[in-house]
């Protein structure tokens, strides 16, 4: 523990942090699993989703924003916080289109993951059936719109680390869709598929073309295992 | 002491979900010194006449003869179950909940590239009357316990199937919990 370390408790746990680390990374670092959805470790925070949010010091925040301090006290897995994470996640599937049997991401889905591993076995709100358009135009990648979830992965990476700003966001509310640099088809821009944006994508609806089904039942990357065991199985240091 | 009545049904589904209920092989006979096997495709009984235990539903509403018979099993059976993913969110079928049925219709009989010379909608009035869109049966009905998975495994079903009738909560392990 360098002198720079400090330690906040998550879930009753001593975590170690750093100075300027957010509550998220620091708990990964930990082996803590906290839900998340828009939070991705290569991308700059947005707080966009909401399934992280956690009591910290006693008022709600959002973990992946939230930057560490010396002494603060996080409860994230409670039955409160589980939830209303489950309502987060039943809003998302019904107003999308979420058709698993059929979706190639299944099974390596993050949105369905999070399902699973908060136990959801059927929506408890009724389903929307919006209607969200398809981008089938480029050679290499599919955007399926039913599917997003607007956590803005894409945005973020197209923009930060591809140098390109290939999506945003338009309309707002229930209404906001996700915007191919502004109107244009996904085949009209200088979008690759080995970008950093077509690879973040935590739903079906970024996908690679003829990729998909390739992984059989049961080895997908959720089969076996909740999502967060990988952060879980993380060795947790001595905080001393 | 009278052994549990089980029912069962396929509404907007494909019967894969049966199928995977058969699939418990061997347990099949385990199952039926369980239970009575009351009203189901499977014993071709057409009404009820008796209050039944357990409902399995496989299927959404796609039309309103799946309306009258979800409720003729919410009527009848004490815990009404969705077993698949029809059931719980119109899977498949429901893909044409985004389209519109006239539109639907119009590309299935009349413009669509396989259609050969004027084509026509089927409007016999023995045909069930669909309904607006493919709803899933909580929306229609009450419904006690969902089993996702298209289908759910024959493994998931037993599991399912033998917690209810030991009066165990039918929480699923997490290798069994697919909605695929
Ligand atoms: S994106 Fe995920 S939740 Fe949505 S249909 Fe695909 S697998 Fe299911
Ligand atoms: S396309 Fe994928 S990464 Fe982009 S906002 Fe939608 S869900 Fe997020
Ligand atoms: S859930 Fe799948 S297996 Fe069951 S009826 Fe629907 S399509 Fe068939
Ligand atoms: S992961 Fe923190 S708000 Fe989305």
């Amino acid at each position: 523990m360098s002198d720079q370390d400090f330690l906040i408790t998550v879930d009753g746990m001593k975590v170690r942090a750093k100075r300027g680390q957010t509550i998220i990374s620091a708990c990964d670092a930990a082996g803590v699993y906290i839900p998340r959805l828009c939070h991705h470790p290569d991308l700059k925070p947005a707080g966009h989703c909401r399934l992280c949010s956690c009591y910290i010091d006693g008022r709600r925040a959002s973990a992946c924003t939230m930057p560490a301090a010396p002494g603060m006290v996080v409860v994230s897995n409670n039955e409160e916080l589980n939830n209303d994470r489950r309502v987060v996640l039943d809003m998302l599937f019904v107003e999308g289109n979420h058709f698993c049997p059929t979706c190639e991401k299944s099974g390596d889905c993050e949105l369905q993951a999070l399902a699973y591993r908060l136990g959801i076995t059927a929506p408890s709100l009724t389903y929307q059936w919006p209607k969200r358009e398809i981008d089938a135009s480029h050679p290499d990648v599919f955007i399926d719109r039913n599917t997003c979830v607007l956590c803005s992965r894409c945005i973020r990476a197209s923009r930060d680390v591809d140098g390109k700003s290939i999506f945003g966001f338009s309309g707002r509310g229930l209404g906001m869709r996700l915007n191919i640099d502004s109107e244009t088809k996904l085949s009209d821009t200088s979008f690759a598929a080995i970008d950093k944006a077509a690879k973040v994508c935590p739903v079906g609806c970024i996908v690679i073309k003829r990729t998909g089904y390739r992984t059989p039942i049961g080895r997908r990357h959720f089969d076996k295992a909740p999502i967060g065991t990988d952060i879980e199985a993380c060795e947790v240091g001595d905080p001393e | 002491m009278a052994k549990p009545r089980l029912a069962t049904c396929s509404l907007a589904g494909c019967f894969g979900c049966h199928m995977s209920l058969l699939d418990i092989d061997e347990r099949l006979v385990e199952l039926l010194d369980l239970v009575d096997l009351d009203k189901s495709p499977l014993t071709d009984k057409k009404e009820f006449d008796r209050p039944v235990d357990i409902g399995l539903v496989e299927g959404g509403c796609a039309n309103d003869h799946n309306v009258h018979t979800l409720r003729q099993f919410r009527k009848n059976c004490r815990i009404l179950v969705s077993v698949g993913a029809c059931a719980i969110t119109g899977g498949v079928p429901a893909m044409r909940n985004m389209i519109g049925l006239k539109e639907c219709l119009e590309e299935a009989y009349i413009t669509g590239p396989t259609i050969e010379g004027k084509g026509m909608i089927p409007n016999d009035e023995d045909l069930p009357l669909l309904l607006d869109r493919v709803y899933p049966s909580h929306e229609v009905v009450k419904i006690d316990y969902f089993l996702p998975g298209c289908p759910p495994s024959g493994e998931a079903i037993w599991f399912f199937l033998k917690a209810l009738l030991t009066g165990r909560e039918p929480d699923l392990p997490y290798r069994m919990l697919k909605y695929d």
